[in-house]
Protein backbone atom coordinates (compact mmCIF):
# COMPACT_ATOMS: atom_id res chain seq x y z
CA UNK A 1 0.00 0.00 0.00
CA UNK A 2 1.11 3.59 -0.48
CA UNK A 3 -0.17 6.61 1.75
CA UNK A 4 0.56 9.52 -0.58
CA UNK A 5 -3.28 11.54 -0.83
CA UNK A 6 -5.06 12.05 2.67
CA UNK A 7 -8.52 13.37 3.19
CA UNK A 8 -9.16 16.25 5.34
CA UNK A 9 -9.61 19.85 5.14
CA UNK A 10 -8.45 22.60 7.59
CA UNK A 11 -10.24 25.87 7.40
CA UNK A 12 -8.19 29.22 7.69
CA UNK A 13 -8.92 31.87 10.65
CA UNK A 14 -10.89 33.52 8.18
CA UNK A 15 -13.36 30.68 7.22
CA UNK A 16 -13.40 29.56 10.27
CA UNK A 17 -14.94 32.97 11.75
CA UNK A 18 -17.42 32.49 8.84
CA UNK A 19 -18.35 28.88 9.33
CA UNK A 20 -21.35 28.47 11.59
CA UNK A 21 -21.12 27.36 15.02
CA UNK A 22 -23.05 25.99 17.72
CA UNK A 23 -21.08 27.60 20.56
CA UNK A 24 -21.74 26.50 24.32
CA UNK A 25 -20.15 27.96 27.56
CA UNK A 26 -20.58 25.68 30.04
CA UNK A 27 -21.35 26.93 33.76
CA UNK A 28 -20.79 24.23 36.39
CA UNK A 29 -19.43 24.13 39.72
CA UNK A 30 -17.98 21.25 41.55
CA UNK A 31 -17.57 21.04 45.44
CA UNK A 32 -14.23 18.12 45.99
CA UNK A 33 -14.29 16.91 49.02
CA UNK A 34 -11.15 16.90 50.65
CA UNK A 35 -10.52 13.19 52.24
CA UNK A 36 -9.30 12.99 56.32
CA UNK A 37 -5.75 13.22 54.92
CA UNK A 38 -6.32 16.49 52.43
CA UNK A 39 -8.30 18.00 54.80
CA UNK A 40 -5.80 18.01 57.27
CA UNK A 41 -3.74 19.18 55.11
CA UNK A 42 -5.51 22.15 54.24
CA UNK A 43 -6.53 23.14 58.06
CA UNK A 44 -2.72 23.04 58.93
CA UNK A 45 -2.14 25.11 55.86
CA UNK A 46 -4.12 27.79 57.74
CA UNK A 47 -2.20 27.65 60.76
CA UNK A 48 0.93 28.54 58.37
CA UNK A 49 2.03 24.86 58.58
CA UNK A 50 2.77 22.15 56.56
CA UNK A 51 1.85 18.02 57.89
CA UNK A 52 2.80 14.89 56.23
CA UNK A 53 1.62 11.04 56.64
CA UNK A 54 4.28 8.80 57.13
CA UNK A 55 4.23 5.17 56.45
CA UNK A 56 5.94 2.99 59.25
CA UNK A 57 6.59 0.10 56.62
CA UNK A 58 8.13 2.21 53.82
CA UNK A 59 9.23 4.51 55.96
CA UNK A 60 8.46 7.50 53.60
CA UNK A 61 7.21 10.98 55.32
CA UNK A 62 4.71 11.94 52.69
CA UNK A 63 3.64 15.22 51.00
CA UNK A 64 0.78 15.33 49.98
CA UNK A 65 -0.38 13.39 53.12
CA UNK A 66 -2.30 10.54 52.18
CA UNK A 67 -4.74 7.95 54.44
CA UNK A 68 -2.80 4.71 52.64
CA UNK A 69 0.75 3.96 51.19
CA UNK A 70 0.55 3.11 47.13
CA UNK A 71 3.11 0.69 47.51
CA UNK A 72 2.80 -0.99 50.75
CA UNK A 73 -1.23 -0.48 50.08
CA UNK A 74 -1.85 -0.65 54.08
CA UNK A 75 -3.32 2.46 56.14
CA UNK A 76 -0.49 4.96 57.25
CA UNK A 77 0.47 5.47 60.35
CA UNK A 78 0.99 8.96 61.79
CA UNK A 79 0.70 12.54 61.40
CA UNK A 80 4.18 14.12 61.60
CA UNK A 81 4.69 18.12 60.61
CA UNK A 82 7.63 19.07 58.18
CA UNK A 83 9.11 22.56 57.46
CA UNK A 84 7.96 25.36 55.06
CA UNK A 85 11.41 25.53 53.88
CA UNK A 86 13.04 23.31 51.08
CA UNK A 87 15.12 23.06 48.17
CA UNK A 88 14.38 23.98 44.52
CA UNK A 89 13.82 20.81 42.42
CA UNK A 90 13.23 22.53 39.30
CA UNK A 91 11.71 25.80 37.96
CA UNK A 92 10.45 27.57 34.67
CA UNK A 93 9.74 30.97 33.97
CA UNK A 94 6.42 31.23 32.30
CA UNK A 95 4.92 34.35 29.97
CA UNK A 96 1.49 32.35 29.52
CA UNK A 97 -1.40 31.84 32.09
CA UNK A 98 -2.72 28.06 32.09
CA UNK A 99 -5.22 28.55 29.44
CA UNK A 100 -2.01 29.51 27.65
CA UNK A 101 -2.88 33.11 26.93
CA UNK A 102 -0.08 35.65 26.84
CA UNK A 103 0.88 37.39 30.20
CA UNK A 104 1.10 41.15 29.03
CA UNK A 105 4.35 42.73 28.05
CA UNK A 106 5.99 44.82 31.35
CA UNK A 107 4.47 42.29 34.08
CA UNK A 108 6.73 40.18 35.43
CA UNK A 109 6.49 36.24 34.42
CA UNK A 110 4.96 33.30 36.99
CA UNK A 111 7.89 31.26 38.29
CA UNK A 112 6.41 27.83 38.96
CA UNK A 113 8.65 25.33 40.90
CA UNK A 114 9.19 22.08 42.39
CA UNK A 115 9.66 22.44 45.85
CA UNK A 116 11.20 19.48 47.54
CA UNK A 117 10.21 19.79 51.52
CA UNK A 118 12.91 20.08 54.26
CA UNK A 119 11.45 17.17 56.73
CA UNK A 120 10.07 15.57 54.32
CA UNK A 121 11.28 11.63 52.39
CA UNK A 122 14.33 12.49 49.95
CA UNK A 123 12.31 13.89 46.68
CA UNK A 124 8.80 14.49 47.83
CA UNK A 125 7.91 17.61 46.23
CA UNK A 126 5.07 19.97 45.52
CA UNK A 127 4.39 22.64 42.69
CA UNK A 128 4.43 25.89 43.82
CA UNK A 129 6.21 29.52 42.62
CA UNK A 130 8.66 31.05 43.30
CA UNK A 131 8.53 35.04 44.17
CA UNK A 132 10.49 37.79 45.47
CA UNK A 133 13.76 36.43 43.11
CA UNK A 134 14.84 37.35 39.92
CA UNK A 135 14.72 35.13 37.25
CA UNK A 136 18.53 34.88 36.70
CA UNK A 137 19.38 34.26 39.90
CA UNK A 138 17.26 30.70 40.65
CA UNK A 139 19.59 28.41 40.89
CA UNK A 140 18.66 24.22 40.90
CA UNK A 141 19.37 23.45 44.21
CA UNK A 142 18.31 26.70 46.23
CA UNK A 143 16.93 26.88 49.86
CA UNK A 144 13.84 28.52 49.39
CA UNK A 145 11.16 29.36 52.29
CA UNK A 146 7.40 29.93 52.21
CA UNK A 147 6.19 33.06 51.91
CA UNK A 148 2.72 32.90 53.96
CA UNK A 149 -0.22 35.02 53.61
CA UNK A 150 -1.39 37.07 56.72
CA UNK A 151 -2.95 34.53 59.28
CA UNK A 152 -6.52 36.85 58.61
CA UNK A 153 -6.16 36.12 54.94
CA UNK A 154 -5.49 32.47 54.89
CA UNK A 155 -8.79 30.20 54.02
CA UNK A 156 -7.24 26.73 54.24
CA UNK A 157 -6.04 26.62 50.78
CA UNK A 158 -2.44 25.70 49.07
CA UNK A 159 -2.74 29.75 47.96
CA UNK A 160 -2.33 30.39 51.75
CA UNK A 161 1.27 29.99 50.98
CA UNK A 162 1.68 33.08 48.63
CA UNK A 163 5.05 31.80 46.79
CA UNK A 164 8.76 30.77 47.89
CA UNK A 165 11.43 32.94 48.21
CA UNK A 166 15.04 32.61 48.47
CA UNK A 167 16.48 31.46 52.03
CA UNK A 168 19.04 34.50 52.30
CA UNK A 169 21.53 34.62 55.04
CA UNK A 170 21.52 38.60 55.62
CA UNK A 171 19.89 41.97 55.22
CA UNK A 172 16.71 39.95 53.37
CA UNK A 173 15.64 42.93 50.75
CA UNK A 174 11.77 44.06 50.86
CA UNK A 175 8.95 41.76 49.70
CA UNK A 176 7.46 42.01 46.15
CA UNK A 177 3.96 41.17 45.16
CA UNK A 178 4.13 37.63 43.39
CA UNK A 179 3.00 38.06 39.96
CA UNK A 180 -1.20 38.31 39.88
CA UNK A 181 -3.15 35.49 38.14
CA UNK A 182 -6.23 35.33 36.24
CA UNK B 1 2.54 -17.57 26.66
CA UNK B 2 -0.89 -19.14 24.79
CA UNK B 3 -1.06 -15.58 22.58
CA UNK B 4 -1.88 -16.00 19.05
CA UNK B 5 0.09 -14.06 16.69
CA UNK B 6 -0.99 -10.56 15.46
CA UNK B 7 -0.27 -8.83 12.53
CA UNK B 8 -0.82 -4.80 11.33
CA UNK B 9 -2.64 -5.50 7.42
CA UNK B 10 -4.10 -1.86 6.40
CA UNK B 11 -4.02 1.61 7.94
CA UNK B 12 -5.42 4.71 6.75
CA UNK B 13 -5.09 8.19 8.02
CA UNK B 14 -6.31 12.03 7.64
CA UNK B 15 -4.48 14.95 6.92
CA UNK B 16 -3.79 16.83 10.41
CA UNK B 17 -5.09 19.82 10.59
CA UNK B 18 -5.56 22.85 12.88
CA UNK B 19 -9.03 23.53 12.42
CA UNK B 20 -10.94 20.64 10.58
CA UNK B 21 -13.98 21.36 8.57
CA UNK B 22 -15.31 17.89 8.96
CA UNK B 23 -17.05 16.79 12.44
CA UNK B 24 -14.83 14.09 14.84
CA UNK B 25 -17.06 11.24 13.51
CA UNK B 26 -16.31 12.26 9.59
CA UNK B 27 -12.59 12.24 10.76
CA UNK B 28 -12.85 8.52 12.40
CA UNK B 29 -14.79 7.36 9.05
CA UNK B 30 -12.34 9.09 6.75
CA UNK B 31 -9.50 7.21 8.49
CA UNK B 32 -11.08 4.17 9.08
CA UNK B 33 -12.57 3.52 5.58
CA UNK B 34 -9.05 4.24 4.46
CA UNK B 35 -7.74 1.58 6.33
CA UNK B 36 -10.67 -0.85 5.55
CA UNK B 37 -9.46 -0.20 1.73
CA UNK B 38 -5.72 -0.38 2.24
CA UNK B 39 -6.82 -3.88 2.57
CA UNK B 40 -9.45 -4.59 0.50
CA UNK B 41 -11.84 -5.65 3.64
CA UNK B 42 -15.50 -4.16 4.12
CA UNK B 43 -16.97 -3.34 7.86
CA UNK B 44 -18.68 -6.36 7.49
CA UNK B 45 -15.72 -7.97 8.00
CA UNK B 46 -14.43 -6.16 11.32
CA UNK B 47 -15.27 -8.53 14.03
CA UNK B 48 -14.94 -6.06 16.91
CA UNK B 49 -13.40 -2.69 17.35
CA UNK B 50 -11.64 -0.41 19.98
CA UNK B 51 -11.08 3.67 19.85
CA UNK B 52 -8.82 5.28 21.10
CA UNK B 53 -9.21 9.16 22.05
CA UNK B 54 -7.82 11.96 25.03
CA UNK B 55 -9.85 14.24 26.95
CA UNK B 56 -13.42 14.14 26.85
CA UNK B 57 -12.38 18.24 27.36
CA UNK B 58 -11.14 19.07 23.85
CA UNK B 59 -14.37 18.12 21.62
CA UNK B 60 -16.26 19.11 24.58
CA UNK B 61 -18.58 15.84 24.12
CA UNK B 62 -19.11 13.57 27.01
CA UNK B 63 -18.97 9.87 26.12
CA UNK B 64 -16.82 10.69 23.51
CA UNK B 65 -16.40 7.46 22.50
CA UNK B 66 -20.02 6.77 21.98
CA UNK B 67 -20.62 10.10 19.75
CA UNK B 68 -17.79 8.49 18.17
CA UNK B 69 -18.79 5.25 17.25
CA UNK B 70 -20.86 5.40 14.03
CA UNK B 71 -17.42 7.08 12.20
CA UNK B 72 -15.35 4.00 13.75
CA UNK B 73 -17.75 1.66 12.21
CA UNK B 74 -18.57 0.26 15.80
CA UNK B 75 -22.42 0.24 15.27
CA UNK B 76 -23.63 -2.81 16.63
CA UNK B 77 -20.20 -4.09 17.42
CA UNK B 78 -18.52 -5.41 20.22
CA UNK B 79 -17.05 -1.72 20.26
CA UNK B 80 -14.83 -0.40 23.45
CA UNK B 81 -13.21 3.03 23.95
CA UNK B 82 -9.62 3.40 25.62
CA UNK B 83 -7.77 5.69 27.42
CA UNK B 84 -4.61 6.38 28.95
CA UNK B 85 -4.12 10.08 27.84
CA UNK B 86 -1.32 10.90 25.42
CA UNK B 87 -0.29 7.35 25.82
CA UNK B 88 -3.43 6.06 24.31
CA UNK B 89 -2.39 6.35 20.30
CA UNK B 90 0.20 3.34 20.86
CA UNK B 91 -1.99 1.63 23.71
CA UNK B 92 -5.01 1.73 21.42
CA UNK B 93 -3.59 -0.99 19.07
CA UNK B 94 -2.15 -3.10 22.07
CA UNK B 95 -5.60 -3.14 23.05
CA UNK B 96 -6.63 -4.61 19.89
CA UNK B 97 -3.40 -7.05 19.69
CA UNK B 98 -5.54 -8.10 22.72
CA UNK B 99 -8.68 -8.75 21.05
CA UNK B 100 -6.98 -11.09 18.87
CA UNK B 101 -4.09 -12.52 20.40
CA UNK B 102 -6.80 -13.79 23.08
CA UNK B 103 -9.17 -15.26 20.25
CA UNK B 104 -11.97 -13.40 20.66
CA UNK B 105 -11.84 -12.79 17.13
CA UNK B 106 -9.85 -12.75 13.40
CA UNK B 107 -10.04 -9.23 12.61
CA UNK B 108 -10.25 -6.13 14.49
CA UNK B 109 -10.32 -1.95 13.64
CA UNK B 110 -8.27 0.39 15.58
CA UNK B 111 -9.30 3.88 15.24
CA UNK B 112 -7.91 6.78 16.78
CA UNK B 113 -9.70 10.54 16.85
CA UNK B 114 -8.84 13.98 18.10
CA UNK B 115 -10.45 17.04 17.35
CA UNK B 116 -8.86 19.83 19.65
CA UNK B 117 -10.05 22.68 17.98
CA UNK B 118 -13.14 23.04 19.23
CA UNK B 119 -12.15 24.08 22.65
CA UNK B 120 -11.69 27.52 23.29
CA UNK B 121 -9.61 29.95 23.78
CA UNK B 122 -6.91 27.13 23.62
CA UNK B 123 -7.01 23.11 24.19
CA UNK B 124 -4.24 23.84 26.56
CA UNK B 125 -7.00 25.13 29.05
CA UNK B 126 -9.10 21.99 28.91
CA UNK B 127 -6.10 20.49 30.51
CA UNK B 128 -6.27 22.52 34.31
CA UNK B 129 -8.30 19.59 35.30
CA UNK B 130 -5.68 17.20 34.91
CA UNK B 131 -3.97 18.20 37.95
CA UNK B 132 -5.27 17.52 41.59
CA UNK B 133 -7.88 19.83 42.45
CA UNK B 134 -7.13 20.82 45.64
CA UNK B 135 -3.45 20.78 45.67
CA UNK B 136 -2.57 22.08 42.33
CA UNK B 137 -5.44 23.31 40.38
CA UNK B 138 -5.50 26.47 42.97
CA UNK B 139 -1.89 27.26 41.49
CA UNK B 140 -3.54 27.51 37.90
CA UNK B 141 -1.02 25.60 36.51
CA UNK B 142 -1.06 24.61 32.75
CA UNK B 143 0.78 21.78 30.77
CA UNK B 144 3.17 23.88 29.64
CA UNK B 145 4.53 24.60 33.03
CA UNK B 146 5.33 20.92 33.67
CA UNK B 147 6.79 20.71 30.29
CA UNK B 148 8.78 23.55 31.01
CA UNK B 149 9.99 22.11 34.84
CA UNK B 150 10.35 18.62 33.39
CA UNK B 151 12.93 20.01 30.50
CA UNK B 152 14.74 22.28 32.65
CA UNK B 153 15.56 19.27 35.42
CA UNK B 154 17.02 17.12 32.12
CA UNK B 155 18.87 19.62 30.63
CA UNK B 156 20.29 20.72 34.28
CA UNK B 157 21.34 16.71 34.89
CA UNK B 158 23.13 16.47 31.69
CA UNK B 159 23.82 20.30 31.19
CA UNK B 160 22.21 20.78 28.05
CA UNK B 161 21.83 24.10 26.10
CA UNK B 162 18.61 25.00 24.63
CA UNK B 163 20.49 24.37 20.71
CA UNK B 164 20.93 20.48 22.01
CA UNK B 165 17.19 20.24 21.97
CA UNK B 166 16.01 22.63 19.30
CA UNK B 167 18.07 20.12 16.93
CA UNK B 168 15.15 17.37 17.44
CA UNK B 169 12.80 20.07 16.17
CA UNK B 170 14.74 21.46 13.28
CA UNK B 171 14.70 17.13 12.32
CA UNK B 172 11.04 16.25 12.76
CA UNK B 173 9.68 19.47 10.97
CA UNK B 174 12.29 18.97 8.19
CA UNK B 175 11.12 15.34 7.94
CA UNK B 176 7.58 15.83 7.93
CA UNK B 177 8.07 17.62 4.72
CA UNK B 178 7.41 14.05 3.10
CA UNK B 179 4.51 13.21 4.96
CA UNK B 180 1.14 14.06 3.47
CA UNK B 181 -1.15 14.44 6.73
CA UNK B 182 1.55 16.99 7.82
CA UNK B 183 0.37 20.25 9.43
CA UNK B 184 3.68 22.27 10.84
CA UNK B 185 5.89 20.77 8.49
CA UNK B 186 9.20 23.56 7.49
CA UNK B 187 12.53 23.71 7.01
CA UNK B 188 14.20 25.50 10.01
CA UNK B 189 17.35 26.19 11.68
CA UNK B 190 18.07 25.63 15.37
CA UNK B 191 18.41 29.75 15.46
CA UNK B 192 14.75 30.00 14.40
CA UNK B 193 13.75 27.26 17.53
CA UNK B 194 15.56 29.08 20.21
CA UNK B 195 14.62 32.37 19.40
CA UNK B 196 11.18 31.76 19.26
CA UNK B 197 9.08 33.25 21.06
CA UNK B 198 9.04 31.75 25.22
CA UNK B 199 6.39 30.34 26.43
CA UNK B 200 7.74 29.37 29.73
CA UNK B 201 11.45 29.05 29.52
CA UNK B 202 12.94 26.68 28.95
CA UNK B 203 10.03 26.35 26.56
CA UNK B 204 9.38 28.31 23.82
CA UNK B 205 7.04 27.94 21.34
CA UNK B 206 8.50 26.31 18.35
CA UNK B 207 9.76 23.12 21.22
CA UNK B 208 6.23 22.40 20.91
CA UNK B 209 3.80 20.43 18.72
CA UNK B 210 0.78 22.23 17.58
CA UNK B 211 -2.80 21.45 18.54
CA UNK B 212 -4.51 19.41 15.84
CA UNK B 213 -7.52 17.76 14.11
CA UNK B 214 -6.94 14.01 12.49
CA UNK B 215 -7.29 10.59 12.79
CA UNK B 216 -5.89 7.39 12.01
CA UNK B 217 -6.63 3.70 12.06
CA UNK B 218 -5.53 0.39 11.70
CA UNK B 219 -6.71 -3.36 10.96
CA UNK B 220 -5.11 -6.26 12.96
CA UNK B 221 -5.56 -9.48 11.98
CA UNK B 222 -4.82 -13.55 13.33
CA UNK B 223 -2.10 -15.09 11.75
CA UNK B 224 -4.18 -17.09 9.11
CA UNK B 225 -6.54 -14.10 8.55
CA UNK B 226 -3.40 -11.85 7.85
CA UNK B 227 -1.58 -14.16 5.71
CA UNK B 228 -4.74 -14.33 3.27
CA UNK B 229 -4.88 -10.58 3.38
CA UNK B 230 -1.38 -9.64 2.51
CA UNK B 231 2.12 -10.99 1.38
CA UNK B 232 3.79 -8.07 3.76
CA UNK B 233 2.36 -8.57 7.34
CA UNK B 234 3.62 -6.51 10.31
CA UNK B 235 3.98 -8.56 13.37
CA UNK B 236 2.89 -7.21 16.95
CA UNK B 237 5.91 -8.93 18.39
CA UNK B 238 5.72 -7.07 21.65
CA UNK B 239 3.68 -4.80 23.77
CA UNK B 240 4.36 -2.86 26.97
CA UNK B 241 2.82 -0.04 29.16
CA UNK B 242 3.66 0.99 32.15
CA UNK B 243 2.26 3.89 34.83
CA UNK B 244 3.65 5.64 37.60
CA UNK B 245 2.41 7.98 40.36
CA UNK B 246 -0.27 10.89 39.88
CA UNK B 247 2.12 12.43 42.62
CA UNK B 248 4.39 13.80 39.63
CA UNK B 249 6.48 16.27 41.64
CA UNK B 250 7.40 13.58 44.16
CA UNK B 251 9.62 11.74 41.57
CA UNK B 252 13.01 13.36 40.04
CA UNK B 253 11.71 13.71 36.43
CA UNK B 254 14.93 13.77 34.85
CA UNK B 255 14.46 9.94 33.60
CA UNK B 256 11.28 8.30 32.57
CA UNK B 257 11.76 4.92 34.74
CA UNK B 258 7.34 4.49 33.50
CA UNK B 259 8.92 4.54 29.85
CA UNK B 260 11.50 1.98 30.64
CA UNK B 261 9.54 0.11 32.61
CA UNK B 262 7.15 -0.22 29.45
CA UNK B 263 9.88 -0.68 27.12
CA UNK B 264 11.40 -3.60 28.70
CA UNK B 265 8.12 -5.93 28.93
CA UNK B 266 7.61 -4.99 25.10
CA UNK B 267 11.35 -6.08 24.52
CA UNK B 268 10.86 -9.09 26.89
CA UNK B 269 8.01 -10.25 24.83
CA UNK B 270 9.67 -9.21 21.61
CA UNK B 271 12.94 -11.93 22.62
CA UNK B 272 14.75 -8.39 22.23
CA UNK B 273 17.80 -8.06 24.83
CA UNK B 274 20.02 -5.27 23.01
CA UNK B 275 17.37 -2.69 21.86
CA UNK B 276 19.96 0.05 20.78
CA UNK B 277 21.45 -2.56 18.13
CA UNK B 278 18.08 -4.44 17.48
CA UNK B 279 15.76 -1.59 16.81
CA UNK B 280 16.21 -0.20 13.86
CA UNK B 281 13.96 2.44 13.35
CA UNK B 282 11.95 4.23 15.82
CA UNK B 283 8.91 6.57 16.70
CA UNK B 284 8.92 8.01 20.13
CA UNK B 285 6.50 10.30 21.49
CA UNK B 286 7.90 13.84 20.52
CA UNK B 287 5.12 16.62 21.62
CA UNK B 288 8.01 18.80 22.66
CA UNK B 289 11.70 18.33 21.07
CA UNK B 290 13.11 17.07 24.43
CA UNK B 291 10.86 14.61 25.21
CA UNK B 292 12.34 12.34 21.76
CA UNK B 293 15.18 12.93 23.51
CA UNK B 294 13.50 11.53 27.49
CA UNK B 295 11.99 8.71 25.69
CA UNK B 296 15.16 7.43 23.73
CA UNK B 297 16.52 6.85 26.88
CA UNK B 298 13.68 5.76 28.49
CA UNK B 299 13.31 3.34 25.66
CA UNK B 300 17.13 2.25 26.15
CA UNK B 301 17.90 3.25 22.56
CA UNK B 302 21.08 5.11 23.75
CA UNK B 303 23.19 5.54 27.44
CA UNK B 304 21.14 7.95 29.94
CA UNK B 305 22.19 12.07 28.66
CA UNK B 306 23.44 10.66 25.20
CA UNK B 307 20.60 11.42 22.80
CA UNK B 308 21.30 14.81 22.39
CA UNK B 309 24.63 14.32 20.95
CA UNK B 310 23.55 11.61 18.80
CA UNK B 311 21.25 13.58 17.47
CA UNK B 312 23.85 16.44 16.57
CA UNK B 313 25.59 13.67 15.23
CA UNK B 314 22.93 12.77 12.69
CA UNK B 315 22.81 9.00 14.12
CA UNK B 316 18.77 9.87 14.42
CA UNK B 317 18.47 10.93 11.23
CA UNK B 318 16.47 9.66 8.43
CA UNK B 319 19.58 8.43 7.06
CA UNK B 320 21.36 8.08 10.25
CA UNK B 321 22.55 4.61 12.09
CA UNK B 322 19.25 4.58 14.32
CA UNK B 323 16.38 6.85 12.29
CA UNK B 324 14.09 8.58 15.19
CA UNK B 325 10.89 9.98 13.79
CA UNK B 326 11.48 9.65 10.10
CA UNK B 327 7.15 10.82 10.14
CA UNK B 328 7.85 13.96 11.11
CA UNK B 329 6.65 12.95 14.57
CA UNK B 330 4.15 15.01 16.73
CA UNK B 331 6.78 18.51 16.40
CA UNK B 332 6.39 18.01 12.27
CA UNK B 333 3.05 16.22 11.38
CA UNK B 334 0.96 17.44 14.26
CA UNK B 335 -0.53 16.29 17.84
CA UNK B 336 -3.81 14.83 17.49
CA UNK B 337 -3.23 13.35 20.68
CA UNK B 338 -4.55 9.85 20.21
CA UNK B 339 -4.04 10.00 16.66
CA UNK B 340 -0.57 10.37 16.60
CA UNK B 341 0.56 8.09 18.74
CA UNK B 342 -1.45 5.60 15.97
CA UNK B 343 0.55 7.35 13.15
CA UNK B 344 3.63 6.39 14.59
CA UNK B 345 2.40 3.16 14.87
CA UNK B 346 1.53 3.45 10.88
CA UNK B 347 4.75 5.15 9.86
CA UNK B 348 7.03 2.04 11.45
CA UNK B 349 4.19 -0.15 9.65
CA UNK B 350 4.62 1.40 6.39
CA UNK B 351 8.91 1.48 7.12
CA UNK B 352 8.98 -2.36 7.67
CA UNK B 353 6.68 -3.24 4.53
CA UNK B 354 9.16 -0.51 2.45
CA UNK B 355 6.22 1.39 1.51
CA UNK B 356 7.08 4.94 3.22
CA UNK B 357 7.62 6.33 -0.02
CA UNK B 358 10.37 9.06 0.45
CA UNK B 359 10.25 8.63 4.03
CA UNK B 360 11.54 5.61 3.61
CA UNK B 361 14.43 4.63 5.65
CA UNK B 362 17.68 2.76 3.71
CA UNK B 363 18.64 -0.97 5.28
CA UNK B 364 15.16 -2.53 4.20
CA UNK B 365 14.33 -2.69 8.78
CA UNK B 366 12.71 -5.82 10.00
CA UNK B 367 12.31 -4.42 13.72
CA UNK B 368 10.90 -1.29 14.71
CA UNK B 369 9.57 1.12 17.99
CA UNK B 370 6.62 3.17 18.18
CA UNK B 371 6.05 4.64 21.31
CA UNK B 372 3.84 7.10 23.15
CA UNK B 373 3.54 8.54 26.75
CA UNK B 374 1.02 11.21 28.61
CA UNK B 375 -1.23 11.72 31.62
CA UNK B 376 0.33 13.51 34.96
CA UNK B 377 4.17 12.69 32.68
CA UNK B 378 2.80 8.97 33.98
CA UNK B 379 2.26 6.69 31.39
CA UNK B 380 4.80 4.91 28.89
CA UNK B 381 2.97 2.92 26.17
CA UNK B 382 5.04 0.87 24.09
CA UNK B 383 4.99 -1.13 20.66
CA UNK B 384 7.61 -3.70 18.69
CA UNK B 385 6.72 -4.67 15.14
CA UNK B 386 8.78 -7.43 13.06
CA UNK B 387 8.34 -7.95 9.53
Amino acid sequence: MKIDKVPVKGLSSKEYEKALKISWDPVLKYNWDNGKAIGRYLHELKKGRIIARVCDKCNRIMIPPRMFCEYCFRPTDRWQYVKDTGKVNTFAVSRVYWNAQRIPQGEPPIIPAVIEIDGASEGMGLLHLLGNVEPEDIKIGMKVRAVWKPENERTGSITDILYFEPVREKNPPKAKPAAKRR
Amino acid sequence: MGMRKVAIVGAGITKFVRRAQETGPELAYQASKMALDSCGLKLKDIEMITLGTAPDAFDGVHMKGEYLLGGAGGNKKPYIRNFVGGGTGVFAPIHGWMHVASGMCDLCMVVCEEKMSSCHPHPQGAFLTIFDHTTEQPIKPTLIWIFALEMKRYMETYGLKPEDVARVAVKNKKNALDHPSAQVAEELTVEDIVNSEVLADPVHRLDISPASDGAAAVILASEHVAKRLTDKPVWIEGVGWNLDTAYWATKDLYYPRYVEKAARMAYDMAGIKEPHKEIQVAEPYDPFDYKELHHMEGLLLCERGEAARLTAEGYTARDGNLPICPSGGALGVGNPIAATGLMKVIEIFLQLRGEAGKRQVPGNPRVGLAQAWGDLMQVGTVIVLKR
